[in-house]
């Protein structure tokens, strides 16, 4: 086999994300009233890059074979914190998105402290976790509101020379960033290693309480992050108990459509980001096509349901029974 | 289940105390300190009418932990019950609107609607081999999104049937209220099936690791099958019952019922991984959990500091007992 053969082999849930999005996203503006133009474009972007960002978190703890069910309560959490703190002149500005950022940093590294360290399953401890982190959230913004620096909040919710949307700068940003230095450094290998096979990587010496350590910290800033466009998006904090269980939810959806395989060690935050965009666009559909607003949770349920069905097809390549149970 | 460690202290205790799981008995240690805190809090909470009360609240989490506790077993978990508990609630108080057929059959149809719920779940994690908390999740989806199809369109009856809130509220035998007794009934049922029935046997099988079950000629899907479609059923019919207390369904009823019933089964010492747990344990988890709330409730506590503690308690009691072992 060629080198580029390889290379397509291990790129291919991307790709195939990186398919549904492109083609979703075509009948998505070959529908919508106003066509392919920038504003389109931007809103799209906007609403798009909130669930990336969360789907990016998601992916980190996922490749450790973990997962993580308290990303959407950071989210909440980081939001309403950004709605007391990302005010004022440039410096308090700036210093409030620092604090913002470290809390996500923080909420992401005591999961891993406890999953890790206290050697619980990471299903209950998120579980747990989040509900400490929508508490606080409740306990920072008991009703909705806040404010936020509103030129920053412009500047990276509008569009760089009237074209690209700012927000989807931003992520690649971030992807340049957090994602790629993570995914080639000993760390990121080693949570690869961890999801793919722990007894291995363990007997091989791979450094993998460090490398789940790191991933699940790092998933909190993520989560961070996109908690931080949501305050830029809204400019207020809101401790809404549904949004953060959605955003949970839509995560590990982002992270199925976008090849990441849920028992570890296979998939890219690359992949997760179109899945993420394409699931947004597939749940927007509706709109263009002027269904009921009521019928989009149950749309977006079935596609869903039916992107998870799709992992079933491996069962048709198991040759030997015994290879149903893991 | 601990008798590796005998000797010292422990080997001079009663011979069921030895015997016990110690996360058990924690929980049950747990449950006396709350007691004690509560009566130094308030003079009536140790009177009978408070407890019986408690017990009241808590068979609601108790017939659908017994679900849970049922898939937890089995190494899966079931993320399906907020709108499997909505679900059952809105149908049963659905059905009541056609007519005098509609209300007798109430309650039948909604703990039907958390068994179709349970079916999918079950069909997902057996045959087309889904993690069971990536399914559930996107069931319970779906179920969300039919019940606002259904209740967006049109107003429907919400109202609880008579026969519900008898479950839920009335007194057969007098001084226990019957959602006790049903409690007890489902539970006394899940005891049986457990210990005493070869699906009980092939539950804890299962959990334990389904390869070797399945080499000793289980049909394990089956299995698995069923468990998810008694954990939709219990959880609808926590709804039913929920409905009559309140004598109302309303849509997000069953978003307070999913980390408890989670919480209830583990910290009764069942092993999140499956294969490990009794009956017992879930009762002392329910109980621990339903006090916890009332104490909390009792001190005015905001709904924010509720979570805090309640998140924290279940992650300092884990780490109590509850962890993996170290050593590879």
């Amino acid at each position: 086999m060629k080198d580029w053969r390889y290379w397509l082999a291990e790129q291919r849930g991307t790709l195939l994300a990186f398919g549904i999005f492109i083609v979703m996203f075509t009948i998505y503006t070959s529908n919508h009233p106003a066509g392919f133009t920038a504003n389109v474009v931007q809103t799209a972007s906007n609403k798009g890059v909130l669930l990336a960002f969360v789907a990016m978190a998601q992916t980190l703890v996922v490749i450790t074979a973990g997962i993580d069910l308290s990303v959407g309560m950071i989210f909440l959490l980081t939001n309403c914190l950004a709605s007391w703190l990302v005010i004022g002149t440039g410096i308090e500005t700036a210093l409030g998105v620092v604090a913002v950022l470290g809390t996500g940093l923080l909420c992401g590294a005591i999961n891993g402290a406890i999953v890790i360290y206290g050697r619980l399953q990471p299903i209950v401890t998120t579980i747990a976790t989040g509900a400490v982190y929508f508490g606080i959230a409740l306990l920072l913004r008991p009703f909705p509101g806040g404010s936020v620096n509103e030129d920053l909040a412009d500047a990276l919710t509008g569009r760089l020379f009237g074209v690209v949307p700012a927000s989807l700068v931003a992520l690649l940003t971030v992807v340049l960033v957090v994602w790629v230095p993570f995914s080639r450094s000993v760390l990121g290998r080693a949570a690869y290693a961890a999801g793919s096979s722990e007894m291995a990587a363990y007997m091989s010496g791979v450094p993998i309480r460090r490398g789940k350590f790191a991933a699940y910290a790092l998933a909190g800033l993520l989560a961070a992050i996109g908690g931080l466009f949501l305050t830029f998006f809204t400019y207020t904090g809101e401790a809404a108990y549904a949004s953060g269980n959605a955003y949970t939810l839509f995560s590990i959806a982002a992270v199925v459509l976008g090849g990441v395989s849920l028992f570890g060690g296979k998939g890219s935050a690359i992949g997760a980001i179109f899945g993420a965009l394409a699931f947004r666009t597939i749940g927007d559909l509706l709109f263009v096509f002027d269904f009921d607003p009521l019928w989009q949770p149950l749309f977006q349920g079935v596609i869903l349901l039916i992107a998870v069905s799709l992992g079933a097809f491996a069962l048709f390549r198991v040759r030997n029974r015994l290879e149903w149970f893991l | 289940m601990s008798e590796t460690t005998v000797g010292g202290i422990a080997g001079r205790m009663p011979k069921f105390i030895r015997r016990a799981d110690p996360a058990v008995l924690t929980a049950f240690a747990c449950i006396v300190l709350l007691l004690f805190v509560g009566s130094l809090y308030s003079r009536s909470f140790l009177s009978p009418e408070y407890l019986l009360q408690q017990l009241k609240v808590a068979s609601f989490l108790g017939v659908i932990a017994t679900g849970m506790m049922l898939v937890i077993l089995l190494g899966q978990i079931d993320l399906s019950v907020p709108w499997s508990v909505a679900a059952g609630a809105m149908m049963a108080c659905a059905a009541a609107a056609y007519g005098p057929v509609g209300v007798a059959l109430a309650i039948p149809f909604g703990i039907f609607c958390g068994v179709a719920i349970g079916i999918v779940n079950g069909i997902g994690v057996a045959y087309l081999r889904i993690p069971s908390m990536i399914i559930t999740l996107a069931t319970n989806a779906v179920a969300q999104g039919l019940m606002v199809v259904y209740t967006g369109g049109f107003s429907p009856q919400d109202s609880a049937t008579p026969a519900m809130r008898y479950l839920a509220t009335g007194f057969a035998i007098p001084g226990v209220p019957n959602a006790v007794v049903i409690w007890a009934l489902i539970g006394a049922a899940m005891v049986f099936v457990l210990t005493r029935t070869g699906f009980g046997r092939t539950v804890y099988g299962i959990g334990n690791r389904e390869r070797a079950a399945y080499l000793s000629g289980i049909d394990t899907r089956r299995v698995v099958l069923i468990a998810f479609a008694v954990s939709g059923g219990l959880s609808a019919f926590g709804g039913v019952l929920l409905a009559g207390y309140a004598s109302k369904a309303a849509q997000s009823m069953g978003d307070a019922y999913l980390l408890p019933s989670i919480a209830a089964v583990v910290l009764g010492g069942t092993s999140i991984l499956g294969g490990r747990g009794s009956y017992l344990g879930t009762v002392a988890g329910v109980i621990l959990i339903t006090l916890l709330q009332s104490i909390l409730s009792v001190m005015q506590m905001p709904e924010a500091g509720r979570q805090i503690i309640y998140g924290v308690v279940i992650v300092a009691m884990l780490l109590l007992y509850g962890r993996a072992p170290a050593s590879r």
